[in-house]
């Protein structure tokens, strides 16, 4: 029993980085409720491209919601109307037949728009070169259980290497802050030992370069760990500021 | 410690520090204000305050009061603009109300409401204290100020006042609502346990804090 929909889309374009941008209005018909986003975005580029349009730019790869590349701020909320999910696991079934749906790119001054629905995230991987690693001396591998490290550490840590990067958090945050990215990308190595011999070091380092790029600050509106598709929790922001502040204090 | 008060925790750390510190002087406000209910002679609310304007402790505070004041306002305006500047170009349609609550989002906007009221409430009560010409009255061979006259006036003689100290006492409270738990998570005192128990304790102290400075021109409005 496949259900179809029509919508009206409102799809910001800009054409290049420099270019002022407008919405335009598209209209798609018999779209399966069963299909994902992306997949009646396709369904509209096909559209544009036989009526001799340019199609839709925007950003997708592993369509499984694990890389994090794509994003969409749809109907008001980064990643569309479902809880926990990325853009490409949002399903049709979601909206409404007849209804507008509003498509706008992540908005931000540290991610410029490219084209389209495009932005350019490279922010948050200068944010990570500037101290979101482990500096390994090379060697043999060491054995898995030389260092012992509790469970509720462990998983904890995990809960927040969960963060794929896509920048929900600074789509959501009225200040375009990237706080629950930077104490994802902190706490993953904060928790675990081989992590805390650089904690001070990284944490300054990260915080500089957040602040550089032009994101906004936390105010703790916990926009963030709503519209995360991964349910990073901000008790990771509370984690970043305890290690901020202590990396400055013993200045 | 160079830039430590232009990154974007530093201004925070300010911010939460000093909110800490206006909690604290709050407390002590509101409890020496709940005497007005309990002694329509006034003697138990002059006396109370009597003590708070002759203890020495208190003078000493008074005007690291004030720069707790000026500090929360100024680092309020520097961060709002620097948030502000994060997204020059806003969103056509957004569901933020799905995410967060209004208090939180717009802590600017509260803040600058119970500015506001401060401005009025200083011209009323703090001026007037300070400057002199309020009547003496004794108590126990002591003579003193009769603020209790001061305040109950007010009360008794204008509606309109008793209503905008009620509307301040709820605006407080919505700032406290979110500003209370918010000041612990940004000074780092959070957990995945203290998280949602610093939310609870902070939705009451807000409740406590809005209800007992709204109940004293209820109070007066009502009784007289």
């Amino acid at each position: 029993m496949e259900n179809t929909i029509n919508l009206t889309l409102k799809v910001w374009r800009q054409n290049g980085p420099k270019d002022k941008g407008r919405f335009e209005t598209y209209k798609v018909e018999n779209i399966s409720t069963d299909s994902s986003f992306l997949e009646m975005m396709d369904i509209l580029n096909e559209q544009l491209i036989k009526e001799n349009k340019e199609p839709v730019a925007f950003d997708h790869d592993c369509r499984e919601g694990i890389c994090g590349m794509c994003s969409l701020y749809i109907n008001g909320r980064p990643h569309g109307p479902d809880d926990d999910v990325t853009t490409c696991q949002l399903h049709m079934r979601k909206f409404k037949d007849g209804e507008t749906v509003t498509i706008e790119p992540w908005r931000a001054a540290a991610f410029p728009v490219i084209k389209d629905l495009m932005v350019d995230r490279t922010a948050f991987d200068k944010i990570i070169a500037a101290g979101g690693y482990v500096s390994v001396s090379t060697g043999g591998v060491p054995d898995a259980n030389a260092i012992p490290i509790p469970k509720v550490d462990a998983d904890e840590a995990m809960d927040a290497a969960s963060c794929i990067g896509c920048g929900a958090c600074v789509a959501a945050c009225k200040n375009s802050s990237a706080m629950l990215f930077v104490s994802a990308k902190v706490s993953q190595l904060a928790l675990l030992p081989q992590g805390r011999v650089e904690a001070k070091a990284r944490a300054k380092a990260m915080i500089a370069k957040m602040d550089e790029l032009g994101f906004g600050g936390c105010t703790n509106t916990g926009a963030c760990e709503v519209e995360c598709p991964k349910g990073v929790s901000i008790t990771n922001i509370a984690r970043l500021n305890r290690q901020y502040l202590a990396a400055r204090f013993s200045e | 410690m160079s830039n430590f008060l232009t990154a974007s925790i530093g201004r925070k750390f300010i911010m939460s520090i000093s909110g800490l510190f206006l909690m604290m002087f709050i407390c002590v406000h509101l409890g020496v204000n709940l005497l007005l209910l309990f002694d329509d002679s006034g003697e138990l609310f002059n006396l109370g305050a009597n003590f708070m304007a002759t203890n020495p402790l208190i003078k000493v505070m008074e005007p690291v009061l004030g720069l707790g004041f000026v500090v929360h306002i100024i680092w309020s305006f520097l961060i709002s603009l620097q948030n502000y500047k994060a997204r020059p170009v806003g969103y056509d349609k957004s569901n933020a109300a799905y995410s967060s609550t209004w208090a939180s989002r717009n802590m600017l906007v509260l803040g600058a409401l119970v500015l506001v009221f401060l401005v009025m409430h200083i011209i009323q009560f703090f001026i007037p204290v300070k400057t002199g010409g309020l009547e003496a009255t004794m108590i126990d061979g002591v003579e003193m100020h009769n603020t209790y006259a001061l305040v109950a006036g007010l009360f008794k003689s204008s509606v309109l006042y008793c209503i905008l100290y009620i509307i301040g006492g709820a605006l407080l409270g919505f700032h406290l609502g979110h500003g209370f738990w918010s000041a612990f998570q940004t000074i780092g005192m959070s957990n995945q346990y203290w998280l949602k128990r610093l939310q609870c304790i902070g939705k009451i102290f807000a409740i406590v804090v809005a209800v007992g400075f709204a109940i004293i021109p209820l109070y007066f409005l009502i009784k007289f």
